[in-house]
């Protein structure tokens, strides 16, 4: 190798450090750092008037590790309840969601090139408007018909926020089928319904997969949707976590419903992408 | 009974005819070539036999049923596309299955026949692997076996071999006549390749422009070409402007400055004393030697090797006649240690037999 094309790869090595380098850094430092923070936060004890009790145990007592966050969430029913309730919510307004999505998706995938990027620009013309706003307009809606404070306003809210994200990695992956391969279902004898079933639908599973992750996990998350149309009991994780912080100022507890929270996801994505990866769909 | 009629046929987009009053039937067994430049409504015609196309007027029948209400997925026509359309979510073994599941067959019945046809295309150690794990040839094979698993009245190919490299291709060209052997199936190729449509079929239709110029056996479309597109289209041809000077056993035609030339007379060929046309030959009827030595031939010009084209197994050579025109003459590279016979500028004779060559009248 000669000592230019030796020097120009240097060159070329330099660059790529540089262009990642500083989103590196900075998902080090805002994501990976507090991340660490909050699994520590969960073995530790709270402070006096919220905050952190001292990470080490001090001479008056206080402070250090301890387990007993996790106890409590164990020693009653009652979170687990709300985990499972939230994730009924989370899963039903993923399913509704993909319903909705796919006639919608489908209709812009098959649209004149030219329309399709207004169309997906109306999809997402609501992020235009704050969320906020959005969601208190709901009530107005929901007033007449005596729906507020009810299981129902909550999910409608849910889908209502969340069916964007369904339909553009939907969207995206039905525009990339190859119209030919539905001629040829045709062709070799599928009638409509199973040249869907047979065709599109198992092309579309990677598109599905990343539309229910969109959806299903922030829809765990969010406490302002149950927080203002919902009832007492429409309380999912998310308002438990946020009461936890800024309620009981229990940062501890807060962080171990976090932890539980994320691993739970974490398991859920792995388990549906180890499916996912099974053979159900071939690139 | 033809198995295939097309009757009357025509189709307009908007403000273009794409397939304009074609008639012909496909016969049962028959492998039959759509043959034409791209735009000259051959695929036009193979998706309204598919079904995806429906003709403004005329009828298309099968096994004497007109199928004008049936859509493609009822037609008992099978179709292996261009793209090859393998659908990328089944493996081999499932994509050659389609058809049978579609058909409502028992498991037991479709994994005999994807068996046998995985036997017939010699793809048996690729069952289990998915579309983008093969090469461009065993697509294609993969392709033709969903196409044939269920035995279709009629196979429609849609210039199946576009995408595959020369080598590829001639393979394919010959595995393609054996599936159709075997199989007994007919099938309706679609082609603008015309070495093609000649190595493979038992019938070819020349298509232009929505219409069919001629429709032939290959040696007789190679030999025996009804007028200028046919015969320029198919095979390579001189061609020379020229008129009917005296009509007998034989023609006499009138080659302006070149002069004169003697040409067989075509059975069925009506020709008034004064036309005009074209006289053709094709270069491997033309004799080429050194303008020194005498020919036999009846027809024969003295001219200079202008350039030659060195293919391997013959030579063309381009020979400038006293008028200004240009006779390919093509000479086998048979004789051993010697694979140039002519250098640039040699004076040359060509000449041909009286039997070569024809006049066409339009």
């Amino acid at each position: 190798m000669s000592n230019h094309t030796a020097s120009r790869i240097r060159g070329e090595r330099l660059v790529k450090y540089s262009i990642i380098t500083p989103p590196f850094l900075f998902l080090l430092m805002f994501f990976l750092f507090p991340a660490l923070i909050m699994v520590v936060a969960s073995f530790r004890f709270p402070g006096e008037f919220g905050g952190l009790a001292p990470l080490f145990r001090t001479e008056d007592g206080t402070g250090g590790l301890t387990l007993e966050n996790y106890r409590l969430f164990f020693s009653s029913s009652n979170y687990a309840w709300i985990f499972l309730r939230s994730f009924g919510v989370a899963a039903l307004t993923t399913v509704i969601c993909l319903f909705m999505a796919y006639p919608v998706a489908t209709l812009i995938a098959r649209s004149p090139k030219k329309s399709r990027d207004l169309l997906v620009l109306l999809c997402v013309l609501p992020f235009a408007s704050n969320f906020l706003v959005r969601v208190y307009a709901w009530m107005i809606i929901f007033q007449p018909f005596n729906m507020m404070h009810s299981r129902l306003a909550v999910i409608v809210g849910m889908v209502y926020v969340h069916l964007p994200f369904m339909i553009l990695p939907l969207y995206t992956n039905l525009e990339k089928h190859d119209p030919t391969l539905l001629d040829a279902a045709q062709d070799l004898g599928a009638n409509a319904w199973q040249r869907f079933w047979r065709v599109t639908f198992p092309m579309s599973l990677p598109g599905i997969f990343s539309g229910a992750v969109l959806v299903f996990i922030p829809v765990l998350g969010m406490f302002a949707i149950p927080e203002i149309l919902g009832g007492k009991d429409d309380w999912l994780v998310g308002n438990m976590i946020k009461e936890a912080f800024l309620g009981a100022r229990d940062w501890p507890f807060g962080s171990m419903l976090s932890m539980i929270m994320t691993i739970t996801v974490l398991m859920l994505v792995a388990l549906s992408a180890w499916f996912a990866r099974k053979g159900v769909y071939r690139a | 009974m033809a198995l295939l009629e097309i009757k009357e046929v025509s189709r307009r987009f908007s403000d273009l005819v794409a397939v304009d009053n074609v008639s012909f039937s496909v016969n049962a067994g028959e492998f039959f070539t759509l043959l034409g430049p791209s735009g000259c409504g051959k695929t036009t015609l193979l998706r309204m036999i598919a079904g995806f196309d429906q003709p403004d007027s005329g009828t298309i029948t099968l096994d004497g049923i007109d199928l004008k209400n049936t859509p493609p997925e009822k037609r008992p026509i099978h179709t292996v596309f261009q793209s090859y359309a393998l659908f990328p979510h089944m493996t081999v073994e499932q994509n050659i299955a389609f058809p049978l599941k579609m058909a409502g067959q028992s498991e037991s019945e479709i994994k005999t026949k994807v068996k046998a046809t995985l036997d017939l295309v010699a793809l048996n150690d690729r069952a289990k692997r998915y579309p983008n794990e093969l090469s461009g040839g065993q697509r294609q094979r993969v392709a033709l076996a969903r196409g044939l698993v269920n035995r279709p009245r009629l196979l429609l190919l849609d210039e199946p071999l576009g995408a595959l490299d020369a080598k590829l291709r001639e393979q394919m060209q010959i595995e393609l006549i054996a599936l159709q052997r075997d199989t007994g199936v007919t099938f309706v190729f679609v082609t603008h390749a015309q070495a093609e449509a000649l190595a493979l079929s038992h019938r070819i239709a020349v298509m232009r422009a929505g219409k069919i110029e001629q429709l032939d056996e290959p040696d007789r479309l190679y030999g025996q070409p009804k007028n200028r597109f046919v015969a320029d289209f198919i095979g390579n041809v001189n061609m020379h402007d020229a008129t009917v000077r005296t009509i007998g056993d034989t023609l006499t035609l009138d080659l302006g400055k070149l002069g004169k030339v003697v040409a067989p007379l075509r059975k069925n060929q009506s020709l008034k004393e004064g036309m005009s046309g074209a006289f053709i030959i094709r270069p491997e009827q033309v004799s080429i030697r050194a303008a020194s030595e005498p020919s036999g031939d009846p027809n024969q010009f003295v001219g200079t090797v202008n350039d030659f084209l060195y293919i391997g197994d013959v030579t063309t050579y381009i020979v400038d006649l006293p008028d200004g025109a240009r006779i390919e003459a093509l000479l086998p590279n048979s004789a051993p240690g010697r694979a140039k016979f002519f250098e640039l500028g040699d004076p040359v004779r060509v000449s041909w037999k009286a039997e070569a060559g024809a006049f066409l009248d339009s």
